[in-house]
Order: structure tokens, then sequence, then C-alpha cells
């Protein structure tokens, strides 16, 4: 029996929430071990941007009538979350508070490819038949050409950097490639979300993105990456025991008093 | 009282409201003020955040909700943000552009090169001898900068609009 999607903007906004809490998230595990002291302010303050924005679409989540919206950034379980595969998975061996192993170099292929994809959907999301979504994607536009600016710049630098810079971004980039079949998927509500005009469709957006990385990738003289069909799919609720862990461990404060006005 | 003074005297309460982390720059010298309504004894006020994740944002609600409320004849305050239309940095009044100054903080670039690349002048000497140390600085809305000819670290409020 096919699933019916009663309120598709509902589906997608949860899509849009969850991708950037969890990849703000895994951001802020790298607080204090960024590579030099620079780029701890760069990526702390790109990661407090995305947490404003996933706080952006969680309050149109409740102005919708969904409940509050820090209960659905810190309460919601695993098995009900719509983020992509990509932003669930950990930085690395090891845990921030004690000898993290994490590699900069995913860290570095991670965002990149996640933030142009996001630029992809927001340009989209401008033109949305949903006015809220519409003038928060503006919004999120101009923060957003900052991220992109940065990750680039790391990106095509280590890329062209030493030999062993680049076997490790290669090796990096081939992992998070793995990991993005979902990327560009609306899953089971794709239909819903797309006849209602909400955003482009998932194969309009994905053609756009290998369009729009292109002209980088020429620079570190890489094929544009193409994305398999996803072994888990995240946006319909499949995922990893990583992101249970990751949801705990964010949501530990939140929890111990569910009535405390923060 | 009018409805009228009621407003002028919201006006002059607002240029009160501080941002919390620059104190020589109000609300209004921002731009961050869309709209005050009046209806009855409630009064509405329709606010532009400059960043989304500004955690700045809660406290300046909390400012403004408490400081308007002393105003005659107004019974309730209401703060809302709203995203349309979008806070871009050219709102910053000149009163708010020399109060960033003050504090030693370059108010952003009035153009963008075509390139996208951008330039201010040091808040203290006021040279074009500067370097970009950082795009992204302390608060998300700064980025830190170095002037060569007084050799002072310094601030400037990065550039946002629509453009972008």
């Amino acid at each position: 029996m096919t699933q019916k999607f009663e309120n598709p903007v509902v589906e997608l906004l949860f899509q849009l929430a969850d991708d950037d809490y969890l990849f703000s998230y895994r951001g802020s595990e790298w607080l204090g071990l960024a590579p030099h002291i620079e780029e701890d302010v760069a990526f702390s303050s790109i990661t407090q941007d995305t947490m404003g924005h996933a706080t952006v679409y969680y309050r149109l989540l409740e102005g919708l009538g969904l409940g509050a919206a820090d209960s659905l950034a810190h309460i919601r379980p695993a098995a009900e979350r719509k983020n992509s595969i990509l932003v669930e998975r950990p930085n690395g061996e090891g845990c921030y508070m004690e000898n993290p192993r994490y590699d900069w170099a995913y860290a570095v292929a991670r965002s990149y490819i996640y933030t142009t994809a996001k630029k992809i959907k927001i340009d989209s999301l401008k033109s949305s038949s949903d006015q809220s979504l519409a003038e928060a994607a503006v919004k999120i536009s101009m923060e957003l050409y900052y991220h992109l600016l940065h990750w680039k710049t790391w990106f095509v630098q280590l890329f062209n950097a030493t030999e062993e810079a680049r076997n490790r971004m290669t090796k990096a980039l081939e992992k998070v490639v793995a990991d993005s079949g979902d990327l560009f998927s609306f899953g089971d509500a794709a239909s819903e979300i797309t006849n209602a005009s909400l955003i482009e469709s998932e194969q309009v957006l994905l053609n756009r993105w290998t369009e729009y990385v292109k002209p980088v990738f020429e620079t570190i003289k890489v094929a544009v990456p193409t994305f398999g069909k996803p072994e888990r799919n995240g946006r319909n609720g499949e995922h990893t025991n990583e992101l249970q862990d990751a949801i705990d461990t964010m949501s530990e404060v939140y929890a111990t008093d569910l009535a405390a006005a923060w | 009282m009018t409805a009228v003074d009621t407003k002028d005297q919201i006006y002059q309460v607002l240029e009160t409201i501080k941002d919390p982390e620059i104190d020589t720059v109000s609300v209004l010298d921002l731009g961050m003020v869309e709209h005050v309504e009046i209806e009855g004894g409630h009064v509405t006020i329709k606010m532009l955040p400059t960043f989304s994740g500004c955690p700045a944002l809660n406290i300046i609600q909390g400012n403004i909700e408490r400081a308007v409320k002393t105003v005659e004849n107004v019974d309730s305050v209401e703060v809302q943000f709203i995203f349309n239309p979008p806070w871009t940095s050219d709102r910053i009044t000149e009163k708010g552009r020399e109060g960033l100054k003050q504090f030693g903080i370059a108010p952003p670039p009035k153009y963008l090169e075509e390139d996208g690349s951008w330039h201010v002048n040091c808040p203290y000497c006021n040279s074009e001898y500067v370097t970009m140390e950082n795009i992204f600085g302390p608060t998300a809305c700064r980025s830190i900068l170095y002037c060569k000819s007084c050799k002072n670290p310094f601030e400037a409020m990065k550039p946002i609009s629509t453009l972008m």
C-alpha cells in the first residue's frame, strides 16, 4: 500500500530541518579541534548559522501545529528523522570529549558536498509555492554565500596540495559520495512534494548541482561524482545507529527537564 | 494622548534598545525595525533578524517587550521576527555606521566588487591598507581584519545582500 502524505510541506520541512540540525551538530563536535584557531572561529560560526537555519524550519513546523520547535529538534527519535545519511555519520573515530581522531579531509569533503547541495535546494525554494518557505530561503541564501566560499576554498586547496592531501581527500570524497544517495531524494513523499510545487524535482536539482560543481571539479581534475541508489533512505526514516547516539548527546540537557524555559 | 504620540514614544524607546553586543548602536540604527502597529493598547513590533542564528535575538526581543510596555497607553507588546523583507546590511543608518566605528567595528561596505569581494577602511585610522584575516568572526555578523597602518586588529560588519 502506498503511503499518503496529506501535507507535503510538513514532509519537506522535516527533511530540511533535520538535515541542518545534524550537519550543525557534527560541526559543533569539531569545536576546539579544527586544524588552526582561525578555522575554529570560521567552522563554529558556520555551525551556528546552520543551527539558525534548522531553527527557522522547526519554527515553521511549530506554526503549522506540529509541536514546539525545541521538542521537534530534540525529542523525536531516530526512526522519525528525515535527514540524509551523510549528515548523521560521525566525524571519525573517538569522541570529542576524549581522544577524538577526527578526519579533517572528511569534514571538508562532507561540508563541500552538503553545502553545494543545500545551495541548489535553497535557490529552488526561493520560488516555492509556500510563501513562508520562499521567504526563509531568501534569508538563508545570504548566509550560505559565505559558507560556500569557505568550503570551496578548503576543498580545492587540499585537493591541489601535497600528494598525501590529495590521497586523503580522494578517500574522504569516496566515503561522502557513498553516503549521498539520498541527499537529493525526497523519499516516498517525492511526488506529493513536487506536485505541490514546493521545490523542483529530484532529477532537476541533481542535474543543476552537477553543472554547478563542474568548474570546481575541473580545477581539481576529478570527475563530478554520481550518486547511486541509497542503501538506506534517511528521508523515509531509515538510519544508522550513529543517528540515535547523536540525538541522545545533543538532547541530553534538554531532556533533563522538559518543562524548563531555556 | 493620540496614537501618533504613542508611536513617537515607542520609537523613542526603541532608540534606547541597543545591540546587546554593541552598545553604541540601537535596533533602529541597525535597520531591524520594520513596522510598529498599535491597536488599542496592544502593540505589535515586526523585526527583521540580522542573522538567523544570532543568539542576541531573544535578548533583544525581551528588552523591547519590557521597555515598550512602560509607554503610556500600552498594555501589551508582541515582538515578531519576520523574513520579508530580508534584513540586508544596507539597512544600517548613517548614525548606525558611526556607532559601529565608535565601537571599533568597520561598517559594512556599501558596494561589492563584481567578483563578490569587498573592501573596508580601518575604523581607527581610516587607512585603506588593511588585510582580511578571517571572513568569519566572533559573532555571525562580523569578520576579522588587520590594519597595516596603525597595526590594530579590528572587526568589520559583513556585507549581506540579496545579490549574494
